[in-house]
């Protein structure tokens, strides 16, 4: 494994096997009657965090917890940038407090990429501005490998604002690498102008790839894209490009449902459907803390020279 | 974990063999110290010793440490059940995450905990390895059994105590002691896991500290 | 400075065979093979190229306002060290410079710093606002005698104000630098749109955008028959449209950065933001169609949009970074790695393409403002750089007379190494370093003899090629 986890394509089909494997085993630990593991203890992980995400901070933080490391948390949320202390003041800072690992959300793409020459500590990526969020996709080949059984030739289609989304990213490279085949489908205005140099197919009829589909995740539809002309209206995407009864009917019947959250109820996916057997919402947040607890041991649990 | 090197492998010590058994999984310079028949009479007579000691081990639970830890607690298990007639449950205790020199290598990939249903708790619980050397790793199991319940004994069942112990942790079944010095490598090779039965001792040829001597050592 | 004479044996002039020159009195006296001249100092060039004084239409000197990325002593300074003599500056200072008053002061500025001549750009709308025309007569009338105008860094979007402005230069031989960015297009957005900016998470800058502003402006200068100059070209289908408005015979000239012939987007992987820039970097088949435009004239000079920028500005993530990167100190070298090295224009192409048309597209014809842009023979203005094509080095940031450090061709290798440049006989740049200005010490009668020397150019020559 490299030192950082920034981008999903950092990490090898071993790597990628290595960490679903090891949050395999890690997954246990929170059954147990101590949720706690010995294993970083006196290493000191910060939670850097310039977005608000209290769901990802939250798992990062139980994850680091389990394995008994110290957790700062590191709230820059308001401290805009043009005013605030610079990426790399705050680098130097968290460098001299002896941060093991600084695990990094921030609006704009690329900063984990930045913070990775500031300091020598680990960086792992909680999400970078339209770039990736790699312990996201992770968790949702977790999800899909417990569910389904396997990844090898899994049929993923991907729905919504692809052009805007990080998951959307991490997922493609991910799944890629583990041997999935990925669809994307979304409004023309949602897609990346040069999306057919990805390594996925991608089209805009979602009725038609549902039956075609073992897996379908809807993405969020964010509320500045609403009003920014990406698509007419809201109830006209919804209609479109919304998971609702009928379209559910269309998949497989073995097919799963997921969402990255926080989810749009009503919007890219109905309510009923959010809470169907079918779906993996919830269990996407467990397998969130068990993933983040893999990567952080095999980031961190190793000799200093390793990594 | 076993640093166990795939035969041939040790080529830094390798001689010439003069016998010529070069398709033998022993590997030039070593010697085979326990065969497959000696290995099963062992693990009976442990099995008998473990029914003496724990009144007829209905409360026993047969924890391996992997990697062949587990094989050779799966093989006890067999025995006590054969001559108890009762199943004794045996499971799987990975250390990994437990283990003092963690910083001194690679982050490694864990090896599978399984405990039986029954649990561990009020239970008399045997630790099974192959190889009995520093007790860290058996320090290490005692801290991973500490957080999954409360036994009411934890007891030790190796395969081969070589000696030069680091903590203060003893074994209470022992298929075989084999004086060794540090230099020397204890080899199991097990069916299950290498296709054969087999405790080899050899000379250390890997550097110190290297997996080698880490690892086969514990 | 003092009267002196210099006699340069065996340089190269634009490529060409060896001869010797002799500066006398700010002008080349002779040329040939000449022996000692009285009291003239020698120069050995032999194996040293021989360019007329390099013309920057597109530098941003950032005084007054931003005096701690650069001032025009300092840009200046990179400009005498990357063999030009007259430099273009650009009107987006703070204040802007949009007023008679602002441009004089710049103007004032690069006499005292004495390094190259300053010719102010000045803005087309009032503080670059886009809504209502700045004092474009006032600011030609001026002891500037501006004729460039630019909002530059921001476009002219709306089309009646562009009209207009066009056609208002058209009373004072003005020329409008367009921008060429759509405002709306662009919204927000950060590298060029494609594989890599959708790869990144970086909103993408669409080629249209340039090219659509481009097609427009040369429709309105047709129409109102007025001079446009289209500022840093970076696509291929930028030269498609101002190839085709020249087959029209319109008044249509271009110019590309040294930058844009070089790099590509590719760079934006290390999100380094020395390698954000307005435009931006674009695609291979960008790079190729640039140089083949500059080879074939369709594009006719190329300019550095020298665009300091303090550590600050650079040293944060890449969308709140600043756009620009400086250029002055490596152009000349740049253009020998991507236009000469590999064939597509000799040495005489590049005293086109750096001086002389340069220097016509800026006005620079000895009448009221500096004479550039002349080709070396005798009774052309001794303004002049000795360049050494075979050198190589690697571009050391550190070593830069600019204030600022953004050069994204840190660490690489180039080839070339400016040896000296001379304005109007007096030697700016001797050894590849600068020497001494005397800029500040100088007293108020050799100041004001400076600037009617920068304003008349001296000597009267013929009409500069238009």
């Amino acid at each position: 494994m490299n030192r950082h986890l920034i981008s999903a394509a950092d990490l090898s089909r071993d790597d990628a096997l290595l960490i679903l494997d090891t949050a395999d085993e890690l997954a246990q630990v929170a059954d147990r009657p101590i949720r706690k593991l010995p294993t970083l203890r006196g290493r000191t992980v910060v939670n850097l965090f310039y977005e608000d995400s209290t769901r990802t901070r939250i798992s990062f933080e139980a994850a680091a917890k389990r394995l008994s490391a110290d957790v700062i948390n590191f709230s820059a949320k308001g401290s805009s940038v043009a005013k605030g202390e610079s990426l790399k003041d705050t680098a130097l800072t968290l460098e001299a407090m002896g941060a093991d690992a600084v695990v990094i959300r921030h609006s704009a793409s690329g900063a984990p990429h930045r913070l990775a020459g500031w300091v020598r500590g680990s960086v792992v990526n909680a999400g970078d501005g339209q770039h990736e969020h790699p312990t996201q996709a992770l968790l949702d080949a977790f999800t899909m490998r417990r569910r389904l059984g396997r990844l090898d030739g899994l049929r993923v289609t991907i729905v919504g604002d692809v052009l805007h989304s990080r998951v959307a990213r991490s997922n493609v490279l991910l799944l890629r690498t583990l041997g999935a085949e990925v669809t994307l489908v979304a409004p023309p205005t949602l897609l990346p102008v040069a999306v057919g140099s990805w390594p996925c197919d991608s089209g805009y009829d979602l009725d038609a790839a549902l039956p075609k589909t073992d897996v379908v995740m809807m993405l969020r539809v964010q509320a500045e894209r609403m009003n920014a002309a990406y698509f007419p209206t809201v109830r006209e995407y919804s209609r479109r490009y919304g998971l609702d009864d009928r379209r559910l009917a269309l998949l497989p019947e073995h097919a799963i449902v997921m969402h990255p959250g926080p989810m749009n109820r009503g919007v890219e996916i109905a309510a009923d459907v959010a809470d169907s057997p079918r779906s993996t919402i919830v269990e996407q947040v467990a397998n969130g803390v068990s993933i983040r607890m893999a990567v952080l041991y095999l980031l961190l649990g190793g000799a200093e020279a390793a990594r | 974990m076993h640093a166990l090197h795939p035969p041939g492998e040790d080529s830094g010590q390798a001689r010439p063999d003069p016998a010529g058994n070069s398709r033998s999984a022993v590997p030039p310079g070593s010697k085979t110290v326990l065969g497959s028949e000696e290995i099963r009479r062992a693990l009976t007579r442990i099995a008998h010793e473990i029914v003496e000691r724990t009144d007829g081990a209905s409360d026993v639970v047969l924890l391996g440490i992997p990697t062949r830890g587990v094989p050779l607690a799966h093989r006890l298990a067999a025995r006590l059940s054969q001559a108890e007639g009762h199943p004794a449950p045996a499971g799987s205790l990975d250390i990994t995450m437990y283990r003092d020199d963690l910083r001194l290598r690679p982050a490694r990939s864990l090896g599978h905990t399984e405990v039986p249903a029954e649990g561990i708790d009020d239970k008399i619980v045997v630790l099974v390895d192959d190889v009995l050397y520093s007790g860290r790793t058996v320090r290490a199991a005692l801290d991973a059994l500490g957080d999954l319940g409360r036994p009411r004994a934890v007891q030790l069942a190796v395969l081969v105590d070589r000696g030069h112990r680091e903590l203060p942790i003893r074994p209470d079944y022992v298929g075989k002691n084999l004086p060794t010095s540090q230099r020397e490598v204890v080899r199991v090779l097990l069916a299950e896991v290498d296709g054969q039965d087999a405790v080899i001792l050899g000379q250390d040829s890997a550097e110190p500290g290297a997996d080698g001597a880490a690892g086969a050592g514990r | 400075m003092s009267e002196s004479a210099w006699l340069i044996k065996s340089a190269s002039p634009a490529g060409g065979p060896a001869t010797d020159l002799l500066l006398r009195d700010g002008q080349i006296a002779d040329m040939g093979a000449l022996g000692a001249a009285d009291g003239a100092r020698v120069i050995d060039a032999a194996g040293l190229i021989a360019l007329p004084g390099l013309v920057d239409l597109h530098t941003h000197l950032r005084e007054p306002g931003r005096e701690d990325a650069e001032t025009v002593e300092t840009g200046t300074a990179a400009a005498a060290l990357g063999g030009f003599t007259a430099v273009h500056a650009m009107a987006n200072t703070e204040p802007a410079a949009d007023t008679a008053g602002v441009v004089e002061q710049i103007w004032r500025l690069g006499v005292r710093a004495g390094y190259c001549d300053v010719r102010p750009v000045g803005a087309v709308t009032a503080g670059l606002a886009g809504s209502q025309l700045a004092e474009l007569g006032a600011m030609a009338d001026s002891r500037a005698r501006v004729r460039v105008y630019s909002d530059d860094g921001r476009c002219v979007s709306d089309a009646v104000l562009m009209r207009r402005a066009l056609e208002y230069v058209k009373a004072f031989d003005g020329v409008i630098a367009q921008h060429a960015q759509e405002p709306r297009l662009t919204d927000g957005a950060q590298m060029n749109e494609g594989e890599v900016s959708g790869r990144l998470g970086l909103t993408g800058w669409p080629a249209v955008a340039e090219e659509a502003i481009i097609a427009r402006d040369c429709l309105l200068a047709a129409h109102v028959d007025s001079a446009l100059h289209i500022c840093h070209v970076s696509t291929a289908g930028s030269v498609e449209i101002i190839r085709w408005a020249k087959s029209k015979g319109w008044r249509v000239t271009a110019e590309v950065t040294p930058h844009h012939l070089l790099l590509t987007d590719e760079l934006a992987e290390t999100y380094d933001p020395v390698y954000k820039v307005n435009p931006p970097l674009r695609t291979k088949a960008d790079v190729a169609a640039l140089r083949a435009a500059l080879a074939d004239g369709t594009i006719d000079c190329v300019a550095t949009d020298h665009a300091p920028h303090s550590v600050e500005d650079k040293e944060t993530e890449w969308q709140v970074a600043a756009f620009g990167m400086t250029g002055l100190e490596t152009a000349l070298r740049v253009v020998q790695a991507a236009m000469v090295d590999t064939g597509l224009l000799d040495w005489a192409g590049v005293a086109d393409r750096m001086s002389v048309r340069p220097a016509a597209i800026g006005r620079l014809t000895g009448q009221g403002a500096p004479l550039h842009g002349r080709p070396l023979q005798p009774g052309s203005p001794a303004n002049l750089v000795l360049y050494d094509p075979a050198a190589r080095s690697v571009v050391s940031p550190a070593a830069h007379a600019s204030r600022s450090r953004n050069t994204p061709f840190a660490r690489m290798e180039l080839p070339g190494s400016v040896q000296a440049t001379f304005l109007r006989g007096e030697p700016v740049v001797l050894g590849g370093k600068l020497v001494a200005s005397d800029g500040q010490a100088a007293s108020d009668s050799q100041l004001a003899a400076r600037e009617r020397q920068s304003q008349r150019g001296q000597p009267a020559g013929p009409e500069p090629v238009r």
